[in-house]
């Protein structure tokens, strides 16, 4: 045993995005339970917010200093920080979205505004993690929070039904990481994964055996958490009836940060077995794209469209993962990014427009957007421009770095798949745009209340934020590739 | 079959045999006047008041998760009591750090009137 | 090894956990599902500890008990979300909670 067990302050440093997020959940939670109703409007949302900036500058700052933290059991690089900061970015923009949201629905309370923070230090820790407790600790303390958050509106029977069905298939999926996990462990004996990788790489390495049932059983718990098919059924149900802030959060968030250990677990440690999974990713990959897409194009609610098309999105990604090559994984962080922002503006959308009891959110509803709130429907056609793909958005270079890899790594049939996928994609997407430009204002967009100040910051800085990613790509992939390159080699 | 573990299997088969003989020891010898009183759930105490499989009130919920939350969180405490002279100061400040995110959840929850028999 | 062989350990615990998975696709009470969970929970954990066993390390006991725990917090959250359903709609059959279609 080591003589000194404490940790030098580099090491607490390192983790400090979390610390202050952790510490600012609990601060929330003390300060409602110590001052009861009597807080000033937004108080603690805006306590939140503060530990959300704060751990965004840490994030930054504690990229000057990477490297391992508490006996390595974290990993602070390149990759880690880019994936913080997409996290606490989704928080940030989540939480200027809920104060309209929450006090119209009389839930505007601390708990949300902790359970969001917990949420992202959960994602934050998951996304750092270099060891396979942490990868549990961290998924865990992020989905927790974010099946309460699924349930926060006590006496919506939907929002109810959406958190029952989120926690039961997402504990479900976890039991199957877990077990993966447990495999994992007893084919390298260690649960470090700087190690595994170490013992993966020796010459008389673990039983092929016991480290492709691991690979398999980590693949399905990962395919629940990213909504992938054929493990995306939850998907739909859950986004369509939790509270649509916090839709927005789950459908970024806790799905990048998932997408980030999903790629760290698979492009380091299942690497040298990457021949035999590559083919299952090219079948999950393509399958969500159609699935995503085509079920996407029926959908006359807003959100489960958005839900669909989050699979379809997905599926993406996947097509990343399986290029199996640096530019591949780079493609895939830049994806995620611009991903989350247009994600969280639409859904930010959608929480301005739905009404007390989310009445409004069919895709008719949209009707008139455009000529009763000009600028919500710019930023709208924005993200929705992103989600399809149009040049001159984080859309369209996410797509273009995508398949430019999956072209590299010689996948010329997905390649094609999922081309032609993008085009049905623009169908259902362009729908939204013509009832938004082209039909007389209905009963929601009639009664619309004036943008409030928390949803515009939200809706700009997303659509700016996107905007940003489709003119300007080249420094954020640059960063990608760095960090891709060095990661796990 | 792992020897060693014979004493084992000849345990639970005296367990199995045992009841078996002994009630059926019991029937042959003691006289059978069943009467309703004998059915009772507690045959000399208080009449049941309801069926035990009845519906009850949403407290004890509360209560149950509570206790299952803060009954868990001990499990940290005994490897430190096992190797508390090895952890030294590191393991005493570590448990401090725990005990007090556990105290601050208690606080949480009396504040939030979740101990309150409303 | 003296004693019971590892793959005893990792045979009875793919049962367990397959019984979970079982019981979680074919159950219909929602409690009974939740318990299928954590009976693949448990599963799991034997599975660690017989590995851990096996490398006479302790990391897979540690691993358990962050199980445990965890599976303890998602207890708590998972009944309180029960409860919040069955005071809506006053049943625990999965398939009467479906009102989210198309």
């Amino acid at each position: 045993m080591p003589a000194n067990l404490f940790p030098a302050p580099v090491e607490i440093f390192r983790f400090l995005p979390e610390i202050i997020l952790a510490l600012g959940g609990t601060l929330i939670m003390v300060l409602e339970a110590l001052t009861g109703d009597r807080q000033p409007k937004n108080a603690l949302g805006h306590v939140s917010l503060a530990a959300l900036f704060a751990a965004l500058v840490a994030a930054v700052a504690v990229h000057g200093s990477p490297g391992p933290a508490f006996s390595s059991m974290l990993l602070v690089d390149g990759f880690a920080t880019f994936f913080r900061v997409v996290v606490i970015a989704v928080g940030i923009l989540t939480v200027f979205s809920s104060y309209r949201y929450l006090s119209r629905e009389g839930a505007n309370t601390g708990e949300y505004y902790a359970l969001v923070l917990f949420s992202v230090a959960g994602q934050g820790v998951m996304v750092t993690a270099n060891e396979l407790i942490m990868i549990f600790i961290g998924l865990e303390i992020s989905s927790i929070a974010t099946y309460v958050m699924a349930g926060l509106l006590r006496d919506d029977a939907r929002a109810n039904e959406s958190a029952l069905k989120y926690f039961l298939l997402g504990s479900f999926a976890t039991a199957f990481l877990l077990y993966g996990i447990a495999f994992l462990y007893g084919a390298t004996g260690t649960t470090n994964l700087t190690a595994i990788r170490e013992t993966v790489l020796r010459a008389d390495g673990p039983s092929p055996l016991l480290l492709g049932l691991a690979a398999a059983l980590m693949l399905v718990g990962f395919g629940f958490k990213i909504s992938s098919a054929p493990f995306q059924m939850w998907a739909p149900d859950v986004y369509q009836g939790a509270p649509t802030p916090v839709t927005a959060f789950m459908s970024a968030g806790p799905k990048a940060a998932a997408f980030a250990i999903f790629l760290r677990v698979f492009v380091t440690i299942f690497e040298p077995i990457g021949d035999r999974w590559e083919p299952i990713i090219w079948v999950f990959a393509l399958a969500s794209m159609t699935i995503g897409n085509f079920a996407a194009l029926t959908q006359s609610n807003v959100k489960r469209m958005l839900a669909y098309s989050s699979i379809a999105h997905a599926g993406y990604v996947l097509v990343a993962l399986c290029a199996r090559s640096d530019i591949g994984t780079a493609a895939a962080m830049f994806y995620l990014a611009a991903y989350a922002l247009m994600n969280v503006g639409a859904f930010a959308v959608v929480a301005y427009i739905c009404g007390k009891g989310e009445k409004y959110v069919g895709i008719d509803d949209l009707a008139g957007l455009g000529s009763r709130r000009p600028a919500v429907a710019a930023a709208l056609t924005i993200f929705l421009c992103s989600l399809i793909g149009v040049p001159l958005t984080g859309g369209f270079f996410g797509k273009f770095y995508i398949f430019k890899a999956a072209l590299e790594s010689k996948l010329i049939w997905l390649t094609v798949l999922g081309l032609l996928n993008s085009a049905v994609a623009a169908y259902y997407y362009l729908r939204m745009l013509v009832v938004m430009y082209m039909r007389e204002p209905g009963e929601a967009t009639e009664n619309l209340e004036p943008l409030p100040a928390g949803l515009r910051t939200a809706l700009f800085t997303s659509a700016a934020g996107v905007l940003l990613l489709g003119i300007f790509p080249s420094r954020i992939l640059e960063f990608a590739v760095q960090s891709a390159k060095l990661f796990g080699r | 079959m792992p020897e060693g573990y014979l004493p084992l299997f000849l345990f639970l088969i005296v367990a199995m045999i045992f009841p078996v003989v002994a009630l059926g020891f019991a029937k042959l010898l003691r006289p059978s006047l069943p009467s309703g009183a004998k059915l009772e759930a507690y045959e000399c105490g208080i009449k049941a008041a309801s069926n035990a499989r009845g519906r009850y009130t949403v407290r004890f919920y509360i209560v149950a998760i509570l206790f299952v939350i803060f009954d868990v969180e001990t499990i940290f405490l005994f490897p430190w009591a096992v190797r508390n002279q090895a952890l030294g100061w590191f393991g005493v400040a570590e448990i401090a750090v725990f005990l007090l995110i556990l105290i601050v959840g208690y606080v949480w929850a009396y504040r939030k009137g979740a101990f309150e028999w409303v | 090894m003296q004693g019971v062989p590892l793959s005893w350990y990792l045979i009875l615990s793919a049962i367990l956990f397959a019984l979970g998975v079982a019981g979680f696709l074919f159950r219909r009470s929602i409690i009974t599902v939740f318990m299928s969970i954590e009976l693949m929970l448990n599963a799991v954990n034997l599975s660690f500890v017989a590995f851990s066993y096996q490398f006479k390390q302790v990391d897979g006991h540690l691993f358990t008990f962050f199980v445990m725990v965890v599976a303890a917090a998602e207890a708590a959250v998972g009944l309180a979300i029960i409860l919040t359903v069955f005071r809506n709609r006053a049943t625990l059959n999965i398939d009467e909670i479906n009102s989210l279609k198309y």
